[in-house]
């Protein structure tokens, strides 16, 4: 069954938030062979007792329902929702990019930054760092384009994601 | 609100509580503080082994003839990584464990301290879930809730890493009342209705089969009752695993025995031709199904497992019904019998399956003078039988050969490391056998290669006066490894003989056991009437046919169809895939 077309599944994990779960989580990927694309967490509740995990994975659809069960059965999850199969929902990324350079590149930078809302959040004479958020396709096209007008380093998040409308998961 | 007490005291009190009678450890400096409070008490009894490995091994044995929780208490560093092992061979047979370790104290933590080790990093992969406790107020909960993770839902070992500090501090203790947990919660109970289509399916089968597993075993002794309903209900043949045996009695009519790489040419044949596989805890591991895309290419299946992750891992099923599969089979059979089913017509079933049976697939001939290794397993049964005898195991031919010959009739009363497959097993569990049930006869078969893993377990046997035995099938070779190499390497048997063995008799002596040598066909019956009679523990060295190889067999990247049953049907080499298999 690995032989089927692979597919990118978006997870929502929802853990206790205690000292090893996320090494737990990794662990598991590690152990068993699955891949992570991304993988954000952080803590989500009132009271600092849950953490959210979203984790971008590959793979076939067999194996993508191997991956949930395997995770479901961890002592501290909470939840486990496949997004992608859930429906709607909204991935969004940040990203930090760095491009230096001088004269016709700088103001360059600074217009495609504006055509796709990345807002400047440094500035020197010769570089600036830019800040974009969005899909990963829109922030990868970003980067693309600062590439040549002086691109010198990148740091992105990794995707988070949440489903769309009233409901919860 | 409770006493104040220290950790170590909370420890032992928890213990208490939770009903524990035995441990099984080795002390040292982490764990000083629970051996001291241990010592001032007389409601637990420790069992000191030799190597922290066979501590677990005989929790497991413990643990596997009793139903109840088996505990160990091992030191910090290598008191945790021998423990490895064991943890991981428990949690590849859903094998209810709590293991204690010590833990350098907490502000020592992350400095390499002496006999400091990552346990909870290390054990992570291999338990079922850990825990380092910080807080000692924290231990009584912490404890409590790991028995009830051991043993509920898929059991599994738990490990529960205990600085020093936390056990020389002092917090109040309260006995919990029920356990529930805000994130596990195993589902017992199966879907109604996936147990009614199940129930129409197999009703309307004209070749089911009845594919059972340690699950039977782990769910209790009811469950293998409701599943010798089941079989008589259904009029369905039933095959088991290696880790099922026992759960339907050997003789039973309906059953085919042990099915898998060394099992039975009916049950592997009847697995391939079947139309409709009722799978019962059990998980279709590659021992069992061999080559996946040729395994039961015709049945539609359902597959009863009380771990959701079992369900199409490797092999698709039908249906699929999560829950523990004692429960499940009995609101199988409550809809089976509101709905007034009767078995439908196997005549036609039951006689492909005779054809098979008639291969006499576990025979075995007798050629020149040399005892046969299958037939110092029959007669070990035949002249015990009347005993019931608990049987453990080490790993490898001798193991299969048990598995083959020695009947079981009822649950908990076979012993082996199935998932892990680690030789050194079976004396230690043996003795934690020994323990649960006193006056049992618990005969450990053997290997000669598999029993040096593990032999300075005699000692254990001796200090607490345990009448196990130790029945060696002496070959002078690791058998498996060179059946494997005659058949994938070419004959060229590559470190597999067993070199300078020990005068196993005077082994045994100098333990304190006494010691018998079988030389040969002659002496087998008053070998093993002199084992058995003796009243302490005695080591048997049964010298065998050196180079028997274990068959049938389905070698490594065939299917069910493609049994050798015997060394006349050996083909050539295998090819560079099914040499990848192991």
């Amino acid at each position: 069954m690995k032989h089927l077309p692979s597919e990118r599944h978006t997870l929502s994990i929802l853990v206790d938030n205690e000292a090893g779960v996320l090494a737990r989580i990794v662990g598991l990927f590690s152990a068993r062979g699955y891949n992570i694309e991304s993988l954000t967490v952080a803590d989500v509740s009132d009271d600092h007792a849950v953490s959210r995990i979203t984790v971008v994975t590959n793979g076939p659809p067999p194996v993508i329902d191997q991956i949930m069960a395997q995770l479901d059965r961890l002592v501290p999850v909470h939840k486990v929702v496949d997004l992608t199969d859930w429906g709607p929902h909204v991935e969004r990324e940040m990203a930090l990019v760095k491009v230096a350079g001088v004269g016709d590149k700088r103001v360059e930078a600074l217009r495609l930054a504006d055509i796709f809302r990345a807002r400047p959040v440094d500035t020197s004479t010769a570089s600036f760092v830019f800040e974009v958020s969005g899909s990963s396709e829109k922030v990868n096209q970003f980067i693309a384009l600062m590439r040549e007008v002086g691109l010198v380093e990148v740091a992105r998040t990794g995707v988070v994601a949440i489903a769309r409308g009233a409901e919860a998961v | 609100m409770g006493t104040e007490m220290t950790g170590a005291d909370i420890v032992v009190q928890a213990l208490t509580d939770l009903g524990v009678e035995v441990v099984f450890g080795y002390p040292g400096g982490a764990v000083l503080p629970i051996y001291d409070a241990l010592f001032q008490q007389n409601r637990i009894r420790h069992i000191l082994v030799r190597h922290e490995q066979a501590a677990v091994h005989a929790a497991e044995g413990y643990a596997r003839s009793s139903g109840k929780v088996g505990v160990v208490l091992v030191t910090s560093g290598p008191g945790a990584t021998n423990a490895v092992t064991g943890i991981t061979d428990a949690l590849m047979d859903s094998i209810p464990l709590v293991v204690l370790t010590g833990q350098v104290p907490t502000h020592l933590i992350g400095t390499d301290a002496f006999q400091e080790c990552d346990t909870v990093g290390i054990t992570r992969h291999c338990s079922k879930h850990n825990y380092l406790v910080q807080e000692t107020a924290r231990l009584g909960p912490v404890l409590h809730e790991a028995f009830y993770i051991a043993r509920s839902g898929r059991p599994g070992p738990v490990v529960i890493d205990i600085p020093k500090d936390v056990q020389i501090m002092k917090a109040r203790y309260t006995k919990p009342g029920v356990i529930s947990h805000k994130t596990y919660k195993p589902q017992v109970k199966g879907d109604l209705a996936a147990i009614e289509a199940a129930v129409d399916m197999l009703a309307a089968a004209e070749r089911p089969i009845l594919y059972t597993g340690g699950g039977v075993i782990n769910s209790g002794p009811v469950a293998s009752q409701l599943l010798r309903e089941l079989a008589k209900a259904t009029g369905a043949p039933v095959t088991s695993t290696l880790m099922g045996l026992g759960s339907v009695p050997d003789d039973h009519p309906q059953f085919l025995g042990m099915l898998g790489m060394h099992g039975s040419y009916e049950a592997n044949m009847a697995m391939n031709k079947c139309d409709l596989m009722l799978c019962l805890g059990a998980r279709f591991d590659d021992r069992v199904t061999g080559r996946l895309d040729a395994f039961s290419p015709t049945s539609r299946k359902i597959h009863v497992d009380i771990d959701r992750s079992s369900f199409n891992k490797t092999v698709r099923v039908d249906l699929a019904i999560q829950g523990d599969v004692g429960s499940v089979m009995e609101d199988m059979l409550k809809v089976w019998r509101a709905r007034g089913h009767r078995a439908a017509d196997q005549k036609a079933w039951w006689e492909q399956i005779k054809g098979w049976r008639s291969r006499n697939s576990f025979g075995f001939e007798q050629k020149g003078d040399a005892l046969l290794p299958q037939k110092a397993i029959q007669r070990l049964y035949e002249m015990t039988k009347a005993r019931k005898p608990i049987i453990s195991t080490e790993v490898g031919q001798h193991q299969m050969w048990a598995a083959q010959h020695f009947g079981f009739h009822e649950p908990n009363k076979w012993l082996t490391s199935g998932g892990l497959g680690t030789m050194g097993y079976g004396l230690p569990a043996a003795i934690g056998a020994q323990l649960a049930y006193p006056g049992a006869l618990v005969i450990d078969i053997a290997g000669e290669a598999s029993i040096q893993m593990n032999i300075q377990e005699l000692g254990t046997a001796t200090q607490y006066r345990l009448p196990v035995k130790v029945f060696i099938i002496n070959n002078e070779y690791m058998g498996m490894v060179r059946q494997w190499q005659e058949l994938n390497h070419g004959g060229r048997y590559s470190e597999s003989y067993s070199d300078s063995l020990p005068d196993f008799v005077k082994l045994a002596e100098a333990y304190g056991w006494k010691g018998i040598t079988i030389e040969g066909p002659d002496d087998l019956d008053a070998g093993i009437q002199a084992m058995i009679d003796h009243p302490g523990p005695v080591m048997v060295d049964c010298r065998v046919a050196k180079l028997a190889n274990c068959f049938p067999m389905i070698p490594s990247g065939a299917s069910h169809t493609d049994m050798i049953l015997s060394a006349a049907d050996e083909r050539g080499e295998a090819d560079d895939d099914a040499k990848a298999l192991v």
